[in-house]
């Protein structure tokens, strides 16, 4: 029993790793006013992008900074697109989803099949890894869980208590009245959409070179569309975020623990997606006020416009 | 010096916008000669290669039309729901759910019933599961709040997962040897195709009759007129008493239920059974995004663009086989494709211009 609960901790912090990296960076994206449906397809980007580094170079550590890479550069796209170009942001995500899922088809087709001989070794931190119970299900674990903690309380800390993070809560909510403070809106959201990106090239290095260590095609399967509902599930905040990320990890655990019980495996495939949908209506009773979504969230703004 | 000025543009002309997406097509289609150079194969080759196999021979035609068939259906249904700004990712999933219902009816009634009785039949079912799959995140939006671009792709995920289930459960055929799928349609239910072609042509004239009866539905009547109020000024809707719920629900429903009607085609006219989502569409709901708007978003417009994509997919799929390229080519082009046509709006709705100032 008691090594089915450790075990269960241990993976449902394994799982939840990835939507806490992607929702952390959503969160800074949409803080500043700029929608980016395209995650997904970064995420598959930045999965690709690790793993064939990591295989070439046998050295997980280089393929950790090249997804950023990665992720930094399809993001330009739809900061392009989204804040010079004033495309619908809708539409922007969607394509840039599209063209991650299917570069990293074409990237990624010379691996299939060829699991990682090194992969990202798992990281036991010093004393708190031998506390009994919690130390092995929480302190003995890949480096991007710690990772993923760190900058989602760095960019809480960020957000909420620093001149900068309002500068960028207050473009998401008000970019003129920011403009005419002598802040460059543009230039925040540039940044809040590559760093967005960055995150989210992260969650998919983790999934091929810690959480798994092969590359499959479309092995992101809808983690990033589930980050982007747990953005609005933790009302835009990052520390919540941690907690939320975590809940949606013992969804993804639960699959398995389930599977003995002879339930469909195709409708215990189907429950992260439907949890989605129940924690989104479950959200929706609460005063919109309270929601904290950025008021100009999505909307295109022009400079000079009255 | 030279200095940028950007101004709005008032006066575009159709002609105006036809040629932003001429252009915008053109750079979409240079940017993929750099991927496919990229990718060691020869640009030139590769891109006439694409427009040569899918409308240079008769046979090419006949298989553009096909896949035309699916994406005009669902293409024109996506200008409706788009227009309303109601984004709409789920048609995938709504053209499954179309699949799925269709395939019931066809199995329990089909025997008994003759071909002029069932196929109307099994549209309408066709038609009722899409609209029912469509509607569901239309409630969600208006009722709740629940943003429709993440319920629409979720209900994606569910629907592909729940006709797995059917498939390899309770409705796997008998004559499928342990494989997952259904037993054939019967005979009656199965959609008569052109002669040498595999163009299921009732389907086909109901894509023309929708796209032609959505244009009017838009352009024409009170609801269209709603519809698009919706989307433009939803302020000006509320205090205009424009009913968002009916108004979403309705368009939802005919968004949902052109694409179920597209799954029906695909069952009943091409594939003659139920088997895994991948295999009963090759991701025509989202292309279907792009034709929407490459179509600048009107129903007519979405058969030549539907033909193009169409295009594209047969194209794609044929470099892919002669040139060992990825199965992901595909999704490459429709994606940069996409890319441009967004980015050329902006050249469209502003005027820009390169002067020399005197400082």
């Amino acid at each position: 029993m008691e090594e089915i609960i450790i075990s269960t901790i241990q993976r449902t912090m394994v799982a939840g790793t990835p939507l806490l990296l992607a929702t952390t960076g959503e969160i800074i994206c949409e803080r500043a006013g700029i929608l980016n449906l395209g995650v997904e397809g970064v995420m598959a980007i930045g999965a690709v992008t690790a793993f064939i580094v990591t295989m070439t170079t046998g050295q997980p550590w280089l393929g950790v900074p090249a997804a950023m890479a990665a992720g930094f550069a399809v993001s330009l796209i739809h900061a392009v697109a989204s804040v010079t170009l004033q495309a619908n942001q809708v539409v922007s995500g969607l394509a840039l989803t599209m063209l991650g899922l299917g570069l990293s088809g074409m990237m990624g087709k010379p691996y299939v099949g060829r699991p990682l001989a090194v992969k990202m070794d798992d990281v036991a931190i010093p004393f708190l890894s031998d506390l009994p119970w919690i130390g092995k299900a929480l302190f003995h674990q890949s480096p991007f869980l710690y990772l993923a903690i760190v900058l989602a309380l760095t960019a809480w800390f960020f957000l909420e208590r620093t001149r900068m993070g309002i500068q960028i809560r207050s473009t998401g909510e008000n970019p003129k009245a920011t403009e005419n403070q002598g802040v460059n809106v543009a230039l925040i959201r540039y940044a809040c959409v590559l760093v967005g990106g960055i995150f989210s090239a992260l969650a998919g290095a983790h999934l091929s070179i810690s959480y798994s260590s092969s590359w499959v095609e479309g092995m992101t399967a809808g983690r990033g569309w589930i980050a982007i509902a747990l953005t609005i599930f933790a009302l835009w905040n990052p520390a919540r975020a941690i907690f939320a990320s975590f809940i949606f990890g013992g969804i993804f655990v639960l699959q398995y623990l389930l599977q003995p019980l002879g339930i469909s495996p195709n409708f215990l495939a189907m429950l992260p997606y439907l949890s989605t949908l129940i924690i989104l209506l479950a959200i929706s009773f609460k005063d919109p006020r309270r929601l904290n979504a950025p008021a100009r969230l999505g909307a295109v703004y022009k400079r000079g416009e009255r | 010096m030279i200095r940028i000025i950007t101004s709005d543009r008032y006066n575009i002309t159709p002609l105006r916008s036809f040629m932003t997406n001429i252009a915008a097509l053109g750079a979409g289609i240079l940017a993929i000669s750099l991927i496919f150079l990229a990718a060691g194969v020869n640009p030139l080759y590769a891109v006439c290669q694409i427009f040569i196999e899918s409308f240079g021979s008769i046979y090419g035609i006949k298989e553009t039309i096909t896949k035309a068939i699916p994406l005009i259906l669902i293409g024109a249904g996506l200008t409706l729901a788009f227009r309303a700004k109601f984004w709409n990712i789920g048609a995938e999933g709504q053209l499954l759910m179309g699949a799925v219902f269709a395939t019931w009816t066809a199995q329990h009634l089909g025997p008994a019933l003759p071909p002029a009785l069932i196929v109307p039949l099994i549209f309408t079912a066709g038609f009722i599961g899409g609209a029912l799959w469509g509607i569901i995140p239309a409630i969600l939006k208006i009722k709740y709040a629940i943003n429709e671009v993440i319920t629409t792709l979720m209900l994606n995920y569910i629907c592909a997962e729940f006709l797995t289930m059917l498939i390899v459960g309770p409705w796997k055929g008998k004559t499928r040897f342990g494989f997952p799928g259904t037993d054939p349609l019967p005979d009656s239910a199965i959609l008569g195709v052109l002669p040498g072609s595999r163009i299921h042509y009732v389907t086909l004239i109901l894509a023309i009759i929708c796209s032609v009866g959505l244009c009017v539905l838009i352009y024409k009547t009170r609801f269209g007129y709603e519809a698009r109020v919706v989307g433009e000024n939803p302020d000006a809707g509320k205090y205009a008493g424009i009913d968002f719920l009916k108004t979403s629900l309705i368009l939802m429903a005919v968004s949902g239920g052109l694409a179920g009607l597209a799954g029906v085609g695909e069952v009943a006219g091409i594939h003659h059974y139920l088997g895994y989502p991948a295999s009963v569409s090759s991701g025509y709901g989202f292309t279907a995004i792009i034709v929407a708007w490459l179509a600048k978003l009107n129903p007519l417009f979405a058969i030549a663009s539907g033909l193009f994509f169409a295009g594209i997919i047969v194209g794609g799929d044929a470099i892919q086989i002669s040139l060992g390229l990825p199965a992901a080519t595909v999704e490459i082009v429709n994606g940069i494709l996409l890319i441009f046509l967004i980015m050329g709006d902006y050249f469209l709705y502003n005027k820009i211009q390169i002067c020399r100032s005197r400082a």
